[in-house]
């Protein structure tokens, strides 16, 4: 493990400045992702760590539909916020399905959509074939055994899976980030915030070194819309999605107005189901719509055989939260 | 890769713990939980798999459990840290401790610190409202000996939930 410096930054623009004048350096917030790799598997080795975790960005704010949350909010305190409860109940669910309480305490929004994957190949130094370590290298993963792996966006080059479950429901919601560099702020949406591994897994989202998740954006929900999340997964708590579902349905007379659908456990990133989406709209909320939405998101898997049930799993996933939302059952 | 600007490595911490504060030059890579242990002498809080995963390092920071093996002592300025040698007073122990020994909340003993910590922080939460509550709010402090029942007994007594 290599020696760093440890600074902690007072203001936002110095630490963006401090990061971006410097290869080497990292941000540091709350540490579940950023320790664990350094400290821990030796998988990154910055040289120095910028502590931003002082910074005044813990504000959750709600006006006109949208609820801003700073990127230094931790996952139980946007759990607790009551209007995350009444306009986008699922967010909550999302948010109190993952990690322990105490990790939570620690975990932050912006550090949620940063966290890098588990995928056990990446997080073992001692592997060499890793395409998100290494560029080139080749993927042990493909080869190898593999049971928590991405088979939507994935390839030969890349398996690695996105983790997060306050995602799934985020990306679903057209979440937007706000970024700040050194030469302004921009800001993108979740959906196209991430880069799909291609032929470079290293290259995991659209931020330039030294820009900085400053806060999200979350348009919340129409009155009337009903959303849920459902994780499924090897342990009854604690324990990462084999696969997991978000979904949102403003439904009337029978008929479904609005669809939002967002999967876990399956994506190399946090994946909306977008061909789902268009087959639920106008269409009657019935349980052979629910079975061609989940045909239609999984119609082009990439899978090893350690992650082919996958497949039949998420599609179950699927029909059964769109089941539990609409309270239509089969 | 070789450092070619020279760079302090080493941070100046003044750590407040359980009331009383310590001040420490350490590396800059080490844990609150290796700081307790290590340069503190308070060994009460384990290190169990040192990843994030088990919970028994798990201590208050500023009021709020979290876990000391992922969390840098550097970062720690300022802030309160409680240990489980923090929770007695005047030579009584806390509530959640005598529940512990009385519902024989443990076998071995290494995740108890870890574990009682995490319960006085989940009643402080309101956590505690059913035992399936009690069992998903500790889901972050694992038991290798398996003495979760009796640990959801002392924790449901604490509470003034009696038997249920």
């Amino acid at each position: 493990m290599r020696p760093f410096e440890y600074v902690r930054a007072d203001d936002v623009a110095a630490a963006v400045a401090l990061v971006s004048a410097d290869p080497q350096a990292e941000y540091l917030a709350g540490g579940t992702t950023e320790l664990d790799l350094v400290l821990k598997d030796g998988v990154l080795e910055p040289g120095r760590l910028v502590d931003i975790t002082r910074l005044p960005l813990r504000g959750i704010t709600f006006a006109e539909d949208t609820l801003r949350v700073g990127a230094l909010v931790t996952m139980e305190e946007l759990a607790a916020d009551p209007t995350v409860s009444e306009r986008v109940p699922f967010v909550r669910e999302a948010l109190l399905a993952g990690a322990s309480p105490q990790l939570r305490n620690m975990a932050t929004i912006g550090g949620n959509l940063l966290q890098r994957t588990r995928c056990r190949y990446f997080r073992d130094s001692t592997v060499m074939a890793c395409n998100k370590r290494t560029p080139g290298s080749g993927c042990a993963a493909v080869r190898g055994p593999a049971r928590m792996h991405a088979i939507l966006g994935a390839s030969e080059h890349c398996i690695a899976l996105h983790a997060s479950d306050l995602c799934v429901p985020l990306v679903a919601l057209d979440t937007v980030v706000d970024i700040q560099g050194v030469d302004g702020s921009r800001g993108v949406p979740l959906t196209e915030f991430y880069v799909l591994p291609g032929e470079r897994p290293d290259i995991e989202n659209v931020l330039r070194h030294g820009e900085l998740i400053t806060q999200i954006r979350i348009p919340l929900l129409p009155v009337g819309t009903r959303s849920g999340y459902l994780k499924v997964r090897d342990r009854a708590s604690y324990e990462f999605a084999l696969t997991s579902a978000a979904a949102a349905l403003l439904i009337e007379d029978g008929t479904i107005v609005r669809a939002r659908l967002a999967l876990g456990g399956v994506g190399t990133v946090p994946w909306r189901a977008s061909e789902a989406e268009e087959i639920l709209h106008g269409a009657p909320a019935a349980d052979r719509t629910f079975r061609a939405a989940a045909g239609a998101a999984l119609r082009d898997p990439f899978t090893v055989a350690g992650t082919a049930f996958k497949v039949e799993l998420a599609q179950r996933t699927i029909v059964r939260i769109l089941q539990d939302v609409s309270g239509v059952q089969s | 890769m070789e450092n070619t600007v020279s760079a302090d490595t080493h941070v100046d911490v003044m750590l407040r713990v359980n009331g009383s504060g310590r001040q420490l030059r350490l590396d800059s890579r080490v844990t609150l939980l290796d700081a307790l242990r290590d340069e503190l002498d308070l060994t009460g809080t384990k290190k169990g798999c040192d990843q994030g995963a088990c919970g028994a390092c798990t201590v208050l920071l500023d009021g709020k459990r979290v876990l000391s093996c992922l969390t840098l002592a550097a970062q720690c300025e300022g802030r309160e840290v409680t240990t489980i040698e923090g929770l007695a007073t005047d030579g009584r122990l806390h509530p959640v401790q005598e529940a512990f020994i009385r519902h024989d909340g443990f076998q071995c003993g290494y995740c108890t610190p870890g574990q009682i910590m995490s319960a006085v922080a989940l009643l402080q939460e309101g956590r505690a409202g059913s035992d399936e509550e009690i069992r998903e709010f500790m889901s972050g402090n694992l038991c290798r000996c398996g003495a979760y029942p009796n640990i959801v007994a002392a924790i449901r007594e604490v509470a003034g939930r009696g038997s249920e």
